[in-house]
């Protein structure tokens, strides 16, 4: 009755379970869609991935989900309990907490993609190439991601931010350049053990250029590390981040940055309670969304390495 | 000798929940076994592991045993407590496993875990234990015991490593031996020590052995009977001597692939499978 | 049966060289190490700043002022040069001096030090405590209920930010029930009455016997140390349980089964045995990451530790505590990596010989 009513959606479904796929693309979509099956299984998982997914429809939708900017300050409304009006009540201005809290979530990403797309590729091709080359260039750059990764990384950041001045620009360079050597790190143990693989022999023994072997072959293995890395990171990120706006060296203010928030509300702890507190779930629930993600995005792509 | 029955088995059932449904790893075997050696064969896959490791009730966690008899020595396994089964592993029935670099505790010397298989069965003194299993390590033809018992695993050679595996579990002198490829991890000039040294044991001790193996001449020459499988399901089962009498289309072409110096074959046949080997042989 | 002695052989030679080795690149690698983390600071601190002068002195200061600090800090020289003396003071423990307490740094950072290494071991302490049992217990139990627990209670304490936790503390735990005391180290009623011999106080108190300040300095203790302790229970019990589940599917785990080990005997003697090893690794990193950690915490906490000397330097623009501070958590953070990194080769057979 089913497979006469969706005859189609039966087809996709065998084509993507026939056991012998038929070519490359079938395969690959039969990998991905395993991984898929696997993945939504994972209750954990898939509610990493729904809290990453409000995350950023928050953001997109900021400006319809919202009655204000949060910006304006409206004294004679200030710390007001939650009520209908303002779900989370207003902060020490007035201005509702509710609608900055959604305002933060652009801060936010802002702040995961621009470390992001700083550290995979720098992480990447010290790595690789380290890896690919061998000898001294190894060990050198080795030593400088040891040197790196050796370091206390809120305090380095909490360094660079004093000597560059604080602002969130800042704020994301210092992250970066204290997050980047992990990433080497994990893309150099790939290349090591797939450059001696026979296949890769074989790619180079039918004459293959080295960049051509590294570009199709060794990138695309250590980007599902490089990827589940990235998303565990990010809870990491989000908290150093939210940390250094804490300590007033993040986003300056007025941004509704998660971590100034809740460091300006902190005066108000004991009498009025929400206006720390409302932020600092924010910074709790979309950290933890990550990490459930990431967790989940581990078990299903990277199945060899139990944990990082 | 009386033909005292150790362990009947019949319709053994092994199954096991995968992603992709359940997987039946052993389909209804049944054997029998007495103070004698029986030789399990079959290519990997065939389900001749897990039968052994029914037997122990040690299945991985996604597997599920049943049979409709599964006795050892006047005790129902398939129904034994978990403390029963404690007691008759290692103790009753023990088994040897493959490969020594993996079966041994990497970060435990060689020696204590040799005199904990024994304190665990005999709650006797560490100092007696070791004693014991010191002279269990010249048992097993160690040299140097005193040497050895303190090495770690990743310090002794295969060879050695798997003599102390067997020194391990044969301590407590168990009634029934289950060695899973004993000697496939090792070097081809080991294997024949470690084979002598095992089928010695289980001769001076009157065990019953079950050696399983894919070696179908290795297990003809040391064994009473050999049971053939294929498929989680026993094909045939011969006397070691009359192997050449094998009925079954399998055996017959797992012997036939075997190169022979007095029947030379310019090329060795393939071996051909058939689907309906797997049917219910009822 | 020559491989028996063989391998014996083999097993027992080289086993000082090999562990003298260790050691000596240990030691060069915390070299390389240390120069790179003087290097990175020398930077953030002479380089980067438009005015290193200014980061020094404060933009009150009066020309002459500038112009003796210019010289003092030799920014006349060429920079390697003025790297070196860097060095050499750095290796001398002289960070300067600080212009907000007026006193040579490293004298500060020896007051400042204790409240830190207090908080960061307790924290420590409660993190394996819990954490490790936690971790077995979950892996033992894969797939169940309690395993999924234990799996987001270890998420949820690795995201929550710990200085939002610590007010969520004070707010409950201080604030509404009154069950522990508020900020700071010890009521000021009982202030500076013990510091030596240590500095940490819950040790100088017992070791006076006086008993009143002992609890009096817990009851200030245990929130900020709790709050820290759940990162580190999280981060400990995760790792325990991964570790556990991979050494639970080892086969010499079945085989312990087969020698009719008992379920505990297999998981402690056994499993743990393996999983301690690699635990000496991540209880290292742990403790050197809340030693760093704990800046965000003691400011929450208005804890008189290093974290947060360095943050009011960093208000205050003293550049000089600032790094010093900086150097000497690097410093913990690397020497306790390494000091793990060779009790994990002492306690691992594989990795001794």
């Amino acid at each position: 009755m089913s497979a006469a009513a969706d005859p189609q959606g039966a087809g996709l479904r065998a084509w993507l379970r026939s056991p012998s796929p038929a070519s490359t693309w079938q395969a690959r979509a039969q990998r991905a869609y395993l991984g898929w099956v696997a993945f939504r299984a994972n209750p954990i998982a898939m509610a990493g991935l729904l809290i990453v997914v409000a995350l950023v429809l928050a953001a997109i939708f900021a400006p319809l989900l919202t009655g204000s900017r949060g910006l304006d300050p409206d004294l004679p409304n200030r710390l007001l309990p939650p009520s209908a009006e303002h779900w989370l009540g207003t902060d020490q201005l007035g201005r509702d907490i509710y609608d900055r809290l959604i305002w933060g979530s652009r801060v936010t990403l802002y702040i995961v993609g621009l470390v992001s797309i700083i550290v995979a590729p720098i992480g990447l091709a010290v790595g690789t190439l380290a890896g690919y080359a061998g000898g001294w260039v190894d060990t050198v750059l080795m030593r400088i991601v040891d040197i790196f990764l050796a370091f206390p990384r809120l305090i380095l950041a909490l360094a660079f931010v004093a000597a560059l001045g604080p602002g969130l620009e800042n704020a994301v360079l210092a992250i970066a350049l204290t997050t980047w050597s992990p990433y080497a790190r994990i893309a150099r143990a790939e290349v090591l053990t797939i450059r001696k693989a026979d296949y890769i022999v074989a790619a180079e023994a039918q004459g293959a250029s080295t960049w051509r072997i590294l570009r199709k072959h060794v990138v695309p293995l250590c980007l599902a590390s490089v990827i589940v890395r990235l998303t565990l990171d990010m809870a990491g990120i989000i908290l150093t981040a939210a940390g250094l706006g804490f300590l007033g060296l993040g986003a300056q203010p007025p941004l509704p940055e998660w971590g100034a928030m809740i460091s300006t509300g902190r005066d108000f702890l004991y009498d009025q309670w929400w206006v720390p507190t409302a932020p600092g779930a924010a910074i709790f629930l979309v950290s933890l969304g990550f990490c459930l993600l990431g967790d989940g995005l581990r078990d299903v792509l990277d199945p060899r390495s139990g944990e990082a | 000798m009386t033909e005292a029955r150790l362990l009947e088995v019949e319709d053994l059932r092994v199954t096991f929940r995968t992603p992709h449904g359940p997987v039946e790893a052993v389909r209804g075997v049944s054997f029998s076994l007495g103070r004698e050696r029986l030789g399990i064969v079959g290519e990997s896959g065939s389900g001749k592991s897990q039968t052994g490791r029914a037997l122990l009730r040690l299945s991985a966690r996604n597997g599920r045993v049943s049979a409709k008899k599964m006795v050892f020595d006047g005790i129902d396994l398939t129904n034994a407590s978990e403390r029963t089964m404690r007691r008759i592993r290692g103790a009753r029935i023990s088994m040897i496993m493959q490969d020594p670099r993996y079966s041994l505790n990497p970060v435990v010397k060689v020696g204590d875990q040799i005199a904990e298989a024994y304190r665990i069965h005999t709650g006797a003194s560490a100092r007696k234990a070791r004693d014991r299993a010191m002279e269990m390590l010249e048992t097993v033809r160690i040299r140097e015991a005193g040497k050895v018992y303190d090495l770690y695993p990743h310090q002794v050679s295969g060879g050695m490593g798997q003599r102390v595996m067997i020194a391990m579990m044969l301590i407590p002198e168990p009634d029934v031996l289950i060695a899973d490829e004993p000697t496939s991890a090792l070097d081809v000039t080991v294997q024949m020590q470690v084979l002598a040294l095992l089928d010695d044991m289980v001769r001076e001790r009157g065990m019953g052995l079950v050696l399983i193996s894919h070696d179908l001449n290795l297990v003809a020459s040391f064994c009473d009977r050999v049971m053939v499988m294929y498929g989680g399901r026993v094909m045939e089962v011969l006397e070691a001597g009359r192997l050449h009498e094998a009925q079954h289309p399998y055996t017959r072409g797992l012997l036939n692939c075997l190169p022979s110096l007095e029947h030379p074959q310019h090329m060795l046949p393939v071996l051909t499978r058939d689907a309906g080997w797997l049917e219910e042989a009822r | 049966m020559t491989d028996t002695n063989s391998a014996a052989a083999t097993g027992k030679l080289p086993a000082a060289p090999r562990a003298l080795r260790a050691t000596a690149s240990a030691l060069v690698s915390l070299a390389l190490t240390f120069i790179g983390l003087t290097a990175i600071t020398f930077v953030i601190g002479r380089v980067m700043p438009a005015d290193p002068v200014l980061a020094v002195v404060g933009d009150r200061a009066s020309e002459e002022a500038y112009q003796r600090v210019f010289l003092e800090m030799g920014l006349d020289r060429p920079i390697w040069e003025q790297y070196l003396t860097y060095l050499g003071q750095i290796l001398t423990g002289d960070f300067g001096t600080s212009i907000m307490t007026t006193r040579p740094v490293t004298e500060d950072i020896l007051r400042f030090f204790p409240a830190t290494l207090e908080l960061a071991t307790l924290a420590t302490l409660i993190g394996c405590v819990i954490g490790i049992p936690l971790g077995v217990w979950a892996a033992v139990n894969q797939g169940r209920w309690i395993d999924h627990c234990a799996r987001v209670l270890g998420l949820a304490g690795y995201s929550a930010p710990v200085f939002w936790l610590g007010m969520l503390g004070l707010l409950i735990f201080y604030g509404n029930l009154g069950w522990v005391a508020g900020p700071g180290r010890i009521d000021i009623y009982y202030d500076g009455l013990v510091e030596d011999p240590t500095g940490v106080i819950l040790f100088d108190a017992a070791w006076h016997g006086e008993w009143e300040i002992f609890w009096n300095a817990f009851s200030h203790l245990i929130l900020p140390a709790g709050v820290l302790g759940l990162y580190a229970l999280a981060y400990i019990a995760r790792m325990t349980r991964s570790f556990m589940l991979d050494q639970l599917g080892q086969e010499y785990v079945l085989a312990a089964r087969i020698k009719g080990a008992s379920e505990f005997s297999v998981i402690w003697r056994h499993a743990f045995r393996n999983v301690l090893v690699q635990l000496i690794t991540i209880i290292g990193l742990t403790y050197a990451s809340l030693l760093e950690g704990s800046v965000l915490t003691e400011t929450v906490f208005a804890w008189p530790g290093i974290g947060q000397y360095i943050t009011t330097s960093l208000f205050n623009a003293d550049m000089n505590a600032v790094l010093g501070g900086t150097v000497v958590v690097g410093i913990c953070f690397v020497g306790i990596n390494m000091l793990s990194d060779l009790l994990y080769r002492f306690a691992d057979p594989r990795a001794r010989t």
